[in-house]
């Protein structure tokens, strides 16, 4: 697939309908992938690597790249096209300076998921029909790709391309993914144990704002948390409870934009599973407002901006009265 | 650095009786940037100004913090006054210790502690407020009235008596409400239609006033002094100028079996129609639902009968804006279904029936033409019972019972009870009553005159249930009478429910539409349920008739009358002040996302495509959110969806709350 791709991204340079391609760069390992904007040909012929670690989702850079001169061409997988049209809701990405390219996706691991199978040193993957085959120092190993896949993946919540402007390999759909089980089993323990689980796992968090910065509904002129006038900036905590509100105060500001992409998970060094705290809102305002997903169009309003809705669940606008 | 003064009141003994006032005093003294403090016996006397004033100028105060009621009482009193002295007066800062401190607390050590933290949290917003400006805009000097009964009416007419232009918009064909299909009014009997009719001919003939009916209000944008209203016209299929209301199309209309909702659906009308024949504007209007025309393609009679062609099957809803300077809102009410309190057998019996079916059977101008006859058989009812409360007082919500008392019921039972034994004095009638509620002017002297003069029997008590009898042809009312301690069978030929009163469908809708308040029953709550009483807490719009509440028609006249003064004492004013607490967003920080504009209910964010200079000397075209201060009204909304924090409140700024939490939190 990887050498589609370059091709076509070839393609579209030589055929000037783009002068720059936003991929994923080779590293010094198969699993070492940056996120990369190739303007040369013969650099994206070398270095453009597409496999299955490349599990980045590119569209919060477009925020940027899209302002410059000229249109640029990404490669997008499904996920990353309700990022994509999130950001272009929020007037944050120019859409007419963009060519996606939407591409299939069947799941990504990553370097981490394979050593805690106990597979290291690693030359190469190949995800051959849900069997990953892997080349290490050692030999070829085999392992089920769903026991090495992110949990985002395995839980993924749709194959189709909600936005593209040419598809490489199939659109499929939205899937029944059952991504809320995990929010559910945490809603089901009791306050303490909730809150003795998210101050356990929060613990761990050593404030390197990787979350923030790689989250495509992070992408303010001036994050709260940089800014001095907010009253919350800091980097280093007074409390350990401040670190926890970080990422409370974070979930809240992301609530009714998050796409779920899972991102902020994948780059935690300290494997906090950030995005239950998403999923959570996201879970909220399904029941509370009906089925929303941030993303699915350009344009649609979230539950949360939105009160003239007849279903609104606290419609105090018209009952400062007292509840009904 | 700030120069701040605290005073603490001790509203006579409101505040000092719990709080120590003057140990908040001497605590104030040592928080950091206040320059005085003192306490007072009434802070808002003349006395106390004088204090609060003086110190201003003595001691070269920048800001004012005074401990005292909430703000909605005497903020602007202390405003004004610092303003007098030519401080600005949004570096005037209450700190409530009376409603959210003295009054709910009873342990003095705790409240004063409180009060204490109070005034800290106030001190610390006044550190960093800054002098506001307020702006002004002009007032459109046109009224919005929505509901035609009396109530919209008589609110016009006082209007465009002062030299407004007035709009009534009526979702029904004609104006004049539910009073006009009353037979009689309690305690006169005068009759209705004979003192409302004259009431809409007046409304038509007003220059000043000018009617939309068959039209909705569907949008409601802007602000006091400057709304912009949508009023969908209602397709007609008949031209309004054109129709000379002959009536010729409702004789020929051979469609002629359409429930008559004017006389609550007992008679039947034409699908092309006039109300009745007092209707204004005496217009014919064709309903969709059951014109063989607009259903099946057929007939077409009216429009070759129509001698002024006026009939045009291809009408469309129109759309109309106008700007409105206030807002009535005279939605009116509608009685409860009964058919779910099925122990009344309503939906059993058509001789069951509710006091607004009744009204009509009895009204000259109704379905049987003023003869009081059973809708089953047409035979004269000779033994009628009442039933009152059915739906009121009542906490079984899940049958549409309301908690309240609907008011009016009592009266016209009586109303009704005198009629019927004044047109047929052999008729035997029985009111089953939970309590009898007369109080109002000649109102128990006839209620009186029901009981003693006309022999109506009153029983305290309730019926459990009414059992029409097929083979007889009455209803069986089996009843307890709580004084006798017995139980009473009646044998009636009809039975007449009571049944509670709520408010109009559309109210809702209309609440939604301006963000004005309504109450647990649905009905829009007042500003101040005594002291602005015709003022919804929305600024401009403003409430009468049973919008508000149960009331019978004199009351109702007169909250239109006072509505319609308060509405005046708006449209005089040649410009408003504006809120001077407006949002204003950083434009550095702005990120474009619009987020704000969705959530702004007064239109008044838009977004523009702006040059900046970026740090490197680049230019850099960003779009950044704009507000429009004369709209915003400073709501806040923006402020905590602004995903950046761009976005910020004069006057309650994100720095200034938070270091009023933090002076809490201390």
């Amino acid at each position: 697939m990887q050498g589609e791709l370059i091709k076509r991204a070839v393609g579209l340079m030589e055929n000037g309908t783009v002068n720059r391609v936003l991929g994923w760069r080779r590293g010094e390992f198969v699993y070492d992938i940056t996120p990369s904007v190739f303007s040369d040909k013969d650099d994206l012929e070398k270095n453009f690597v597409y496999n299955e670690f490349c599990g980045n989702n590119l569209s919060r850079y477009l925020v940027q790249e899209s302002e410059k001169e000229g249109k640029i061409a990404v490669f997008l997988k499904p996920c990353d096209t309700y990022s994509f049209n999130q950001l272009c809701t929020e007037h944050r990405i120019k859409r007419d300076n963009v060519y996606i390219i939407g591409i299939e996706c069947y799941g990504k691991t990553s370097a981490d998921l394979l050593r805690e199978k106990g597979i290291s040193a690693i030359l190469d993957a190949k995800n051959n029909n849900g069997t990953l085959i892997v080349e290490t120092v050692y030999g070829e190993k085999q392992i089920p790709m769903m026991d090495v896949m992110a949990e985002r993946c395995v839980s993924c919540k749709s194959k189709k391309h909600v936005i593209y402007d040419e598809l490489i390999g199939e659109d499929g759909g939205v899937l029944d993914s059952h991504r809320f089980d995990q929010v559910e089993e945490i809603e089901k323990m009791t306050a303490e144990e909730r809150f003795n689980f998210w101050r356990g796992e929060l613990s761990r968090c050593i404030r390197c704002n990787a979350c923030r910065d790689v989250c495509p509904a992070c992408t303010c002129e001036k994050c709260v948390f940089d800014n001095p006038k907010s009253g919350i900036r800091n980097k280093g905590a007074a409390d350990d409870f401040e670190e926890n509100m970080y990422h409370i105060i974070r979930a809240y500001h992301v609530a009714g934009r998050c796409t779920d992409c899972g991102e902020c998970s994948r780059v935690c060094p300290e494997h906090i599973p950030l995005h239950l705290l998403n999923r959570k809102f996201i879970k909220d305002y399904n029941e509370l407002y009906g089925p929303f997903m941030a993303g699915a169009e350009i344009g649609q309003v979230s539950p949360m901006c939105d009160f003239t809705k007849e279903k609104d669940a606290e419609p105090s606008i018209v009952q400062k009265g007292g509840a009904e | 650095m700030q120069r701040i003064g605290v005073f603490v009141c001790h509203c006579g003994s409101n505040i000092a009786a719990t709080v120590d006032v003057e140990a908040v005093a001497a605590a104030a003294k040592k928080v950091p940037g206040v320059v005085f403090s003192a306490d007072y016996m009434y802070m808002c006397s003349e006395a106390g100004q004088a204090l609060v004033k003086d110190t201003i100028k003595n001691e070269k105060l920048t800001g004012v913090v005074v401990c005292s009621c909430s703000p909605h009482m005497h903020e602007n009193t202390f405003r004004k006054a610092a303003s007098s002295v030519g401080m600005n007066p949004y570096m005037v800062e209450i700190a409530n210790i009376r409603e959210q401190c003295s009054w709910v607390h009873k342990d003095r050590e705790l409240a004063t502690q409180k009060a204490i933290g109070l005034m800290q949290a106030a001190v610390a917003k006044v550190q960093l407020n800054a002098p506001l400006t307020a702006g002004t805009t002009p007032v459109t000097k046109r009224a919005l009235v929505i509901g035609g009964g009396i109530a919209g009416m008589q609110a016009a007419l006082d209007i465009a008596e002062a030299g407004f232009d007035v709009d009534i918009v009526e979702q029904k064909p004609t104006i004049g409400g539910k009073m006009a299909q009353l037979d009689k009014t309690f305690p006169t009997l005068d009759c209705a239609s004979c003192i409302v009719t004259p009431k809409m001919v007046e409304v038509a003939q007003n220059e000043k006033v000018h009617i939309y009916s068959y039209s909705e209000v569907t949008d409601v944008r802007g602000f006091v002094g400057n709304f912009t209203a949508t009023i969908k016209r209602k397709a007609r299929y008949v031209d309004e100028k054109k129709c000379t209301g002959c009536g010729l199309c409702t004789e020929k209309c051979p469609m002629r079996k359409v429930p008559d909702e004017w006389n609550m659906n007992m008679g039947k009308r034409s699908a092309v129609y006039i109300p009745f024949a007092q209707a204004i504007p005496k217009v014919a209007t064709i309903d969709p639902r059951y014109c063989l025309h607009l259903t099946k393609g057929t007939c077409g009679i009216c429009s070759r009968v129509c001698e002024a062609g006026a009939i045009n099957y291809q009408a469309k809803d129109e759309f109309i804006e106008e700007k409105y300077g206030a807002i009535v809102v005279a939605t009116g009410y509608e009685m409860i279904d009964p058919g779910a309190y099925d122990e009344y057998a309503y939906t059993q019996s058509p001789d069951v029936v509710t006091s607004l079916e009744y009204e009509r059977l009895m009204s000259a101008a109704g379905p049987t033409g003023g003869h009081l006859v059973r809708p089953s058989d047409g035979k004269e009812p000779k033994k009628i019972v009442f039933i009152q409360c059915v739906g009121s007082r009542e906490e079984d919500s899940c049958k549409g019972g309301k908690p309240y008392c609907s008011k009016v019921c009592c009266m016209y039972t009586a109303k009704h009870a005198i009629l019927t034994k004044d047109h047929y004095p052999d008729t035997d009638i029985t009111v089953f009553y939970i309590d009898v509620r007369t109080p109002g002017k000649l109102f128990d002297e006839f209620y009186r005159r029901a009981v003693e003069q006309y022999g109506v029997h009153y029983i305290k008590g309730a019926v459990g249930k009414v059992v029409p009898n097929p083979v007889t042809g009455k209803l069986e009312v089996q009843g307890a009478d709580l004084i006798l301690n017995e139980q009473v069978h009646i044998d009636a030929d009809m039975v007449v429910l009571a049944a509670a009163i709520e408010p109009s469908r559309s109210a809702r809708q209309v609440a939604t539409m301006l963000t004005a308040s309504m109450d647990t029953n649905g009905f829009f709550t007042e500003a101040h349920a005594k002291l602005r009483p015709v003022e919804s807490p929305t600024a401009g719009v403003f409430l009468c008739g049973m919008a508000q509440g149960p009331k019978d028609i004199p009351e109702t006249v007169g909250q239109a009358g006072a509505a319609a003064a308060k509405v005046i004492g708006l449209l005089v004013k040649n410009e408003l002040t504006n809120n001077a607490c407006v949002a204003h967003p950083d434009e550095w920080m702005c990120n474009g996302c619009s987020q704000c504009e969705k959530v702004c209910p007064y239109g008044a964010i838009t977004y523009v495509e702006k040059e900046f200079k970026m740090p490197d000397r680049t230019k850099k075209m960003r779009r950044v959110a704009q507000v429009n201060e004369a709209v915003c009204q400073g709501c806040g909304a923006c402020t905590v969806t602004c995903p950046s924090g761009a976005m910020d409140l004069k006057g309650f700024s994100n720095s200034e709350i938070m270091a009023e939490v933090d002076a809490l939190c201390r």
